[in-house]
């Protein structure tokens, strides 16, 4: 059976799923789950014959089409109250027209006049989507750890075997943080760190930020290598 | 003041962002709201009349002048940029944008897919921001829109998205 093969554009086995309605025109509310489960694997085929990887989520709704169609050869246990038995695609169909709703949403927000694709504002030195000028490059959490290993060991170490009773928490020195990249941006990694009194503070301070990164909160940016590293807010 | 519409005008063509009628009466000083948003909109009439490349549009909770759409082709000969969102990320963004605040595993029920690649991509973006962490087991990461979004798809607010109701009568 020649099948248009449009592979591509399946975003998921819900996906899949519609356009096997659409294109047998079928009333979703009234599913064949017999012919739809025969063309559904037929494409998991063609698929697999591809060598396309084939997402576990494309056999578990396959699992559930079958588990469908046999509660539906099922006979319907005779019951002494008229209580009617669900159907046993009810479930599948209300998450069927579910995910189309929000399909549907997706292009009604792609219809619409972006910015950057149909119209545009002025692009200033720093580009939004790229905070760093054209010299600069992310850095990721690796990178971060060794500026502070070098950092440390720039540090004197007789300094560092004092032992202060102060106490800080991570949360504190990431509101501190965050409170100072509201006033001013960006924060130079060098400086929040050198300003650290001991080596407590110096743990914390790489703490908070690793944690800011990790949660995005906030983004580093290094023009090139040994360069500043800079902090920027996230968003 | 005579000079209040031509200040304002300087403002939102400096201003990176959006320029709220709050932030420009914040700027300015002395000066009603109410006046503020009377000149913006004669300097979006202005624009209008004079049917130039340029408009003055009010988007993510304020004022951003803009290029017309039609100039579109034009516009990427000289930028060579081209903005593209997947289907998977676009459906993602369509999920969180009616659905916020949501956790990945909402996103994931409703595709029928795991999100996590076009979660990232719209996270990179700035489209959608962590809000929180949801205080069930696990403490999942919520998330949500951010003002970025309302710039990009040209919305003043969250509200001006159809519902997901209107767009079902939409279809049918």
């Amino acid at each position: 059976m020649a099948y248009e093969i449009r592979l591509d554009i399946f975003e998921g086995p819900l996906d899949l799923l519609l356009y096997l309605i659409k294109k047998n025109e079928i009333d979703i509310y009234n599913i064949p789950i017999a012919l739809i489960t025969y063309q559904y694997l037929q494409y998991m085929e063609i698929m697999r014959s591809l060598n396309l990887d084939l997402a576990g989520e494309y056999l578990v709704l396959a699992s559930t089409l079958i588990h469908i169609k046999s509660r539906l050869l099922l006979p319907r246990e005779e019951k002494d109250d008229f209580e009617e038995e669900p159907d046993p695609r009810a479930e599948l169909v209300k998450q069927l027209l579910e995910y189309q709703s929000y399909k549907e949403a997706a292009l009604c927000l792609d219809s619409r006049l972006l910015l950057e694709r149909d119209v545009f504002k002025r692009s200033y030195g720093i580009n939004e989507t790229d905070v760093a000028g054209d010299d600069e490059t992310e850095l990721n959490l690796f990178d971060l750890v060794k500026a502070f290993q070098n950092l440390v060991s720039r540090m004197d170490k007789q300094e560092l075997l004092e032992i202060k009773g102060e106490r800080m928490s991570l949360s504190d020195r990431i509101n501190e943080i965050m409170e100072r990249l509201a006033q001013v941006q960006p924060l130079m990694f060098t400086d929040i760190i050198e300003e650290a009194a001991d080596k407590r503070s110096v743990i914390y301070t790489l703490l908070a930020i690793l944690e800011l990164m990790k949660l995005r909160m906030v983004k580093a940016y290094q023009s090139g290598p040994f360069g500043v590293i800079k902090i920027f807010t996230a968003f | 003041m005579e000079y209040l519409k031509t200040i304002i005008e300087a403002l939102i063509l400096a201003s990176e962002t959006p320029l709220s009628i709050e932030k420009i009466a914040e700027i300015i000083g002395n000066v009603d709201k109410k006046e503020v948003y009377r000149q913006l909109h004669d300097i979006v009439r202005e624009y209008k009349d004079r049917d130039g490349g340029i408009c003055l549009q009010e988007v993510a909770g304020g004022f951003q002048f803009r290029t017309r759409s039609d100039m579109a082709p034009w516009i990427k000969k000289l930028k060579g940029v081209k903005y593209s969102l997947t289907p998977a990320a676009l459906e993602t963004l369509a999920i969180i944008a009616y659905h916020q605040p949501v956790v990945k595993s909402e996103i994931d029920k409703i595709r029928g897919v795991d999100a996590g690649g076009p979660l990232k991509r719209l996270l990179d973006r700035k489209l959608v921001r962590i809000v929180g962490r949801k205080d069930v087991p696990g403490k999942p990461i919520i998330y949500g829109t951010t003002k970025r979004f309302l710039e990009v798809f040209n919305l003043r607010d969250l509200s001006e998205l159809p519902t997901i109701q209107e767009l079902k009568e939409l279809e049918e």
